[in-house]
């Protein structure tokens, strides 16, 4: 096989892998940035990411309709977040704790609940063909871009512009800094949180969907494998600004399709440490900006893991 | 409370000072009355003083005035008619303003998002071009310049103030409430805030009540006074009338108040205890930089760093704690090279005694008596001369907990209360004996009197005395000038992270070092 065309294969893998892994990590970890700008982890993101994908599925199956699951998912993820933010309103509730019981919970009923739907096939989710000028296969399976990348893109510069120009944006991250300014200003800290949950729950949950609905694109229990969790540690990589989130999550799409990559132009050596170069990019990505004699830029203060 | 419980309508917008009388306010927590039946008028354009001791009773005042607490009894009346007050923004709504000892902006929001998104009617999509313009508008009729493009985590504590007041005036406040708003500026700084109020309240735009404890600023700007002790409303009247004499008789009642020690004995020459050469740092953020050339302290003699807050202080006593790294330099303590640890301060005899204590030198939640044992719960018999121990002695903490407490009165329901539910001056008593029971050699000391009441500032700056006597050399990093010029035997101006100016506290010229502290050498 020639080389070059070996290279060129792995870059443009990495790049279409970058766009199809991205999608879950992007609206986990927007979700995941809302919340926490509001004072709160959400742990249980992963779970929430499950049942999304469940739910997604299981609607799309019944109804015929992809896009009646992304609504479903959405809601469901909704409620795993109100459920999240009511339980943490009550004194002496560590957000943690909850969220990790929450991530057990979710997973562990989408799996109940999704027995039956392993089995039969629910239609996707529509792409774009954006690689249609080329004559290239792996070009244009490498641009094939499914809407809910463009609308997840769309919505990190939409964040990032709303935290600072909307009166919402800034309550937000008012009540996520200092709950007593907010509480002093006559804003209801534990509503704010509730919502700013919610709306992450909601965004996890189109996650989810996306998962069943397209890439994988089936209902197992192995679909999620640890992206949840991932995406949160992504949030705080990526210093709680959405667009760096974006970027953040294109990285850990990338490096997820590495070993896939390799994998496809026939290196085999060590494949299972590429599958791994996501982890391994976590590890050293949060080591590499951290430092001992400066403090966690933009964390924001009311936040539990300072 | 619940702040969206505010049904009240809000009286229509007007404009002007407005007069605020309280009858019969009456606050019980518990068993325990902190406010009695006070009755006060406060005239529309007046500038009234609130004095009294910690625990008088002041904090829960205007905290009922403004809607905190709701009080066990009595009423409030805004320009001569009843208002409910159930919260903060039913307080704003009326007019009322306040502003607290602790900062309420939000650190990591700009001073423009800060001053907008406070106001109750600002709008879900927010045009900067236009508020910017209405905010450039509104600060050029503002005596001080603020940046409001920075965040305000990098403001300086003096400039947070200013912004604090700048905030309840661009609310449209007409009734003010100051807690203590001086004790982070410079005099000249507290001049400048404090004549810009009273210049609003004789124009009759404004209202203003101040909690002070300082008689010279009450002296100067205030028009009149009340006095409370223990939550009783004890005095007051045109300032004036009343003598300092007659303030602090009627603050503290009957009891006597410890002088502070005098120095005794020169500095001892020959020893030089703490060495700083060309030491470099930065801040957490990386925004402040120090760069201290030389600093010598030597034993029994205060070396005070005076300064406005905000030039490098708090970096230079972090980094003389351990808190963070020089980038350079030497710092060396009777000769050894020192970086904060814990065998080197025991070894060296190295106390250190940081600003707000109960947030940087205790546990919060721990109680009296562990707190106290942190110097030596690790060694045998807690003694930090012996050697290292596995077990706690919880018997031996336990006594030396009772000897401490009782030894520097420090007021606690019992020694295994938790720290944080004592009083400021008892917290920082409790820190006192904690650092300064066992022999020290060096004493590191950051605002000690920040907050207290002047009793127990007289007993705290005596205990600093008394160990600079008993040979230790003390470095007192402080921002209240006063206490330098009381306590220092030669003095060091600090300004943008950088020593500017340095006397022999017996030639100092407080306008020389005013003029070195706000950045003219």
């Amino acid at each position: 096989m020639n080389d070059d065309l070996g290279l060129w294969t792995v870059l443009l893998a990495v790049i279409g892998g970058a766009i199809r892994v991205s999608t879950p990590f992007l609206f986990v970890s927007l979700g995941e940035t809302i919340t926490e700008r509001s004072g709160r982890i959400n742990l249980g993101l992963e779970g929430t990411l499950v049942f999304g994908a469940m739910s997604a599925y299981a609607t799309a199956v019944v109804t015929d309709s992809p896009w009646a699951g992304v609504a479903v998912a959405g809601l469901a993820g909704g409620g795993f977040g109100l459920l999240h933010g009511f339980i943490c309103r009550f004194p002496r509730v560590n957000d943690v704790a909850i969220g990790i019981a929450l991530m057990l919970f979710g997973s562990g009923l989408a799996f109940f609940l999704g027995k039956p739907f392993i089995q039969p096939s629910a239609p996707p989710l529509p792409a774009i063909p954006l690689g249609f000028w080329s004559d290239t296969p792996q070009v244009q399976a490498a641009l094939r871009v499914n809407v809910l990348f463009l609308v997840g893109a769309a919505l990190a510069v939409f964040l990032w512009w709303a935290f600072r120009n909307t009166k919402a944006g800034l309550i937000v991250r008012v009540v996520g800094d200092s709950a007593d300014a907010a509480r002093a200003m006559g804003y209801d800290v534990d509503r704010v949180r509730l919502l700013a949950t919610a709306v992450g729950g909601v965004l996890a949950g189109i996650g989810g969907a996306y998962l069943s609905l397209y890439y994988p694109g089936s209902w197992n229990e192995g679909i999620s494998s640890g992206q949840g969790l991932m995406a949160v540690a992504l949030v705080i990589f990526a210093r709680w600004n959405p667009l760096a989130c974006f970027g953040a999550a294109l990285l850990f799409g990338g490096a997820g399709a590495l070993g896939p990559a390799l994998q496809s132009v026939g290196i085999s050596q060590g494949y299972y440490l590429f599958y791994a170069a996501p982890y391994v990019l976590t590890l050293a990505l949060l080591i590499a900006t951290s430092s001992p004699d400066r403090a966690l830029a933009g964390a924001p203060g009311e936040l539990s893991l300072k | 409370m619940d702040p969206a419980a505010t049904v009240a309508p809000p009286v229509a917008p007007g404009t002007g000072a407005l007069a605020v009388e309280t009858i019969g306010m009456t606050k019980r927590f518990g068993g325990f009355t902190a406010l009695d039946d006070v009755s006060m008028r406060i005239e529309a354009g007046g500038f009234h003083a609130l004095l009294g001791e910690n625990g008088a009773g002041k904090s829960t005042l205007v905290k009922c005035v403004m809607g905190f607490y709701a009080p066990s009894a009595g009423s409030v009346l805004v320009d001569g008619r009843e208002a409910e007050i159930t919260g903060p923004k039913g307080a704003q709504e009326r007019g009322l303003g306040m502003v607290y000892q602790h900062f309420t902006l939000v650190p990591s929001l700009t001073g423009a998002e800060n001053l907008v998104i406070a106001r109750a009617d600002a709008p879900a999509l927010l045009d900067w071009r236009t508020e910017r313009a209405a905010l450039s508008d509104f600060m050029a009729r503002m005596p001080f310049r603020l940046n409001l493009d920075r965040p305000v985590a990098e403001l300086a504590a003096g400039e947070k103030q200013k912004l604090e007041i700048v905030k309840q005036l661009y609310l449209k406040a007409r009734f003010l409430i100051l807690d203590e708003p001086t004790s982070v500026l410079t005099p000249a700084e507290a001049e400048e805030v404090l004549g810009l109020l009273r210049g609003m309240t004789d124009r009759g735009a404004l209202t203003v009540l101040m909690i002070s404890h300082k008689f010279r600023e009450v002296e100067a700007f205030a028009r009149s006074l009340s006095v409370l002790r223990r939550g009783r409303l004890v005095g007051g009247g045109a300032v004036g009338a009343l003598s300092r004499d007659d303030m602090a008789a009627m603050m503290v009642g009957e009891r006597t108040v410890r002088t502070i020690a005098a120095r005794i004995g020169e500095p001892d020459a020959a020893s030089t205890v703490l060495n700083v050469e060309k030491l470099e740092a930065t801040d957490a953020s990386g925004m402040r930089r120090i760069d201290i050339a030389d600093l010598r302290v030597r034993g029994r003699e205060i070396v005070g760093i005076a300064g406005v807050s905000g030039n490098g202080q708090k970096e230079l006593a972090d980094v003389l704690g351990g808190q963070i790294r020089a980038l350079g330099g030497r710092i060396t303590v009777q000769g050894e090279p020192y970086r904060g640890t814990r065998g080197e301060s025991r070894r060296h005899r190295v106390r250190f005694i940081p600003e707000e204590p109960l947030r940087n030198a205790c546990a919060p939640r721990m109680s009296v008596a562990e707190n106290l044992a942190f110097r030596a719960f690790d060694r045998r018999g807690e003694d930090p001369a012996g050697s290292p121990t596995f077990w706690l002695d919880r018997r031996a903490m336990g006594r030396r907990a009772k000897d401490l407490i009782a030894r520097f009165k420090v007021k606690t329901a019992s020694s295994e209360a938790p720290i944080a539910t004592l009083s400021g001056g008892n917290v920082q008593r409790a820190v006192l004996a904690r650092e300064l029971t066992d022999p020290v050699d060096l004493l590191i000391v950051v605002n000690p009197c920040f907050g207290l009441d002047f009793a127990a500032v007289s007993e705290i700056r005596s205990r600093i005395v008394a160990a600079r006597n008993a040979g230790a050399a003390v470095l007192l990093i402080s921002e209240d000038l006063d206490e330098i010029l009381e306590l220092a035997d030669r003095i060091v101006v600090m300004s943008e992270g950088k020593l500017v100016y340095e006397t022999p506290a017996a030639a100092a010229e407080s306008s020389v070092i005013g003029r070195h502290m706000a950045g003219h050498h």
